[in-house]
């Protein structure tokens, strides 16, 4: 048996790199590149990471629920911790986009939360179902049905997820116009530039985050292994009560 | 196809021989309407507000039905017997969902004039088909996306609160159509029949979650 621990480090540290280059380069171009917005000014800049957050989160989302295909075509375990890992990380940036959110509109429409605009609220929607990701999971004890349950609901969610936008914004009934396209179509240059790069930097802090959890968590449960088949069962302490796959 | 009918003959019949859920259901609603007559204070409602409240108070009921669908499956063994015969594991989808249907409909055959005479204040009698229409299609989301949810709850441990947390957001789409395409239904000189966008968007929503069920609840019975 190969290690499978090593598949999932193996090349860790370049793309921890790579992420801190991109992150560096991204936060210098919304500092000194990106011109000042002419309407809000400074606050404004808080977009280039508002905004890439919350795609990396619905991809992640969206992610999970592929994850959870293949989870249940093939049965392998290694899916669902993928599929796991992915919806866990993309709740933390979805809340760190949502907390984003709040204070540009504080400070651009003076309320920290706006009814009107479809996009937070079908973004606070998804974040509402995945929440029940992790409950769901706790209150499942046999780690086969877990795996199972959890990848049935991740499919579901993940196709919720556009279905979702398209009713949210028929809601509103087109009476408000998108400011910001997700293309960046309205964007100068320089900002269009800028977005792209902040987008990028947050994807590769994604897939660095979802790796180094992934090979975190396979590494304890090798390390669990190891010492259960060194030193017999009871030398291993159970796992306390966990959504984790183990 | 028989097997779909025997196993909602036998839904029925279990209801009709213990009046269980469905009594509760109707209960629970007129309650309901009475509780937001206090919480508004207000005697007659039209329009948005009404539709709000129907909403609000068809799905907490549906919830009741929903949390109980696959109860008597698992205490009493059904799953593993339903697992033994020879059928195709999405009849038990098919017949489940169409028993929640059945429940539904048969709540607001009785919800919808308690609401009716408790609350609202224009007529319904000009709206009345519209508004059927648009239940019966919110009906549908409610039992497939009910029957999905409560597949994967009555497995968990705290199923009660698993099924409702997991179901309101799912459901939320749905409800959305149906409170804003009610609204004119309700406010008395409006339109008789909802906007076709929230028709089309209930019957896409249908349509979609009727797909995805049918293909992922298979792997809810595997064991």
């Amino acid at each position: 048996m190969a290690r499978p621990a090593t598949t999932y480090s193996r090349g860790l540290p370049a793309l921890a790199l790579a992420t801190v280059a991109a992150l560096a380069a991204a936060l210098a171009l919304v500092f000194f590149y990106a011109p000042l917005d002419a309407d809000q000014g400074f606050v404004q800049k808080i977009f280039y990471i508002h905004v890439p957050l919350a795609i990396v989160s619905l991809c992640g989302f969206v992610l999970g629920g592929i994850f959870g295909i293949w989870q249940l075509r093939t049965g392998e375990r290694k899916w669902d911790m993928r599929s796991y890992v992915a919806i866990h990380m993309s709740l933390i940036f979805g809340i760190a986009a949502l907390i984003a959110g709040s204070i540009w509109a504080k400070a651009s429409w003076g309320h920290w939360w706006e009814w009107s605009d479809p996009t937070l609220v079908s973004f606070l929607i998804v974040l509402l179902l995945f929440a029940t990701y992790q409950p769901l999971r706790f209150s499942i004890e046999e780690p086969e049905r877990q795996a199972r349950y959890a990848s049935v609901f991740a499919i579901v969610a993940g196709a919720f997820v556009p279905m979702n936008f398209v009713v949210v914004r028929l809601s509103q009934g087109f009476v408000h116009p998108r400011v910001l396209t997700l293309t960046g179509g309205r964007l100068p240059g320089s900002m269009q530039l800028t977005f792209a790069v902040s987008l990028i930097a947050i994807a590769l802090l994604f897939t660095t985050l979802w790796k180094f959890e992934l090979s975190a968590k396979n590494t304890r449960m090798q390390l669990r292994a190891a010492r259960r088949a060194l030193l017999g069962d009871d030398a291993v302490r159970p796992l306390g009560r966990s959504a984790a796959p183990s | 196809m028989r097997s779909v009918l025997a196993i909602l003959r036998k839904d029925l019949l279990l209801e009709l021989r213990t009046f269980e859920t469905l009594p509760a259901m109707v209960l629970f609603s007129i309650v309901t309407f009475v509780i937001f007559h206090f919480a508004l204070n207000r005697g007659s409602l039209a329009g948005q507000l009404a539709a709000g409240i129907l909403t609000a108070t068809l799905l907490f009921a549906a919830m009741l039905a929903i949390n109980r669908l696959f109860v008597a499956e698992r205490e009493q063994g059904g799953f593993d017997a339903f697992l033994l015969a020879p059928v195709d594991r999405s009849v038990l989808l098919l017949a489940k969902a169409a028993a929640l249907f059945v429940f539904l409909v048969v709540l607001e055959v009785f919800a919808l004039p308690a609401f009716a005479l408790l609350l609202l204040g224009p007529s319904l009698a000009r709206s009345l088909g519209g508004l059927v229409v648009l239940l019966a299609l919110t009906d549908v989301a409610l039992a497939v996306i009910g029957t999905l949810v409560s597949a994967i709850a009555v497995q968990t441990r705290a199923r009660d609160l698993i099924g409702p947390i997991i179901a309101l957001p799912l459901l939320i789409p749905a409800l959305i159509a149906l409170a804003r395409g009610a609204s004119p239904l309700l406010s008395g000189h409006g339109r008789t029949f909802p906007q076709g966008h929230w028709l089309a968007i209930l019957g896409l929503y249908d349509l979609v979650f009727a797909l995805l069920a049918y293909a992922v609840f298979d792997f809810l019975l595997e064991d």
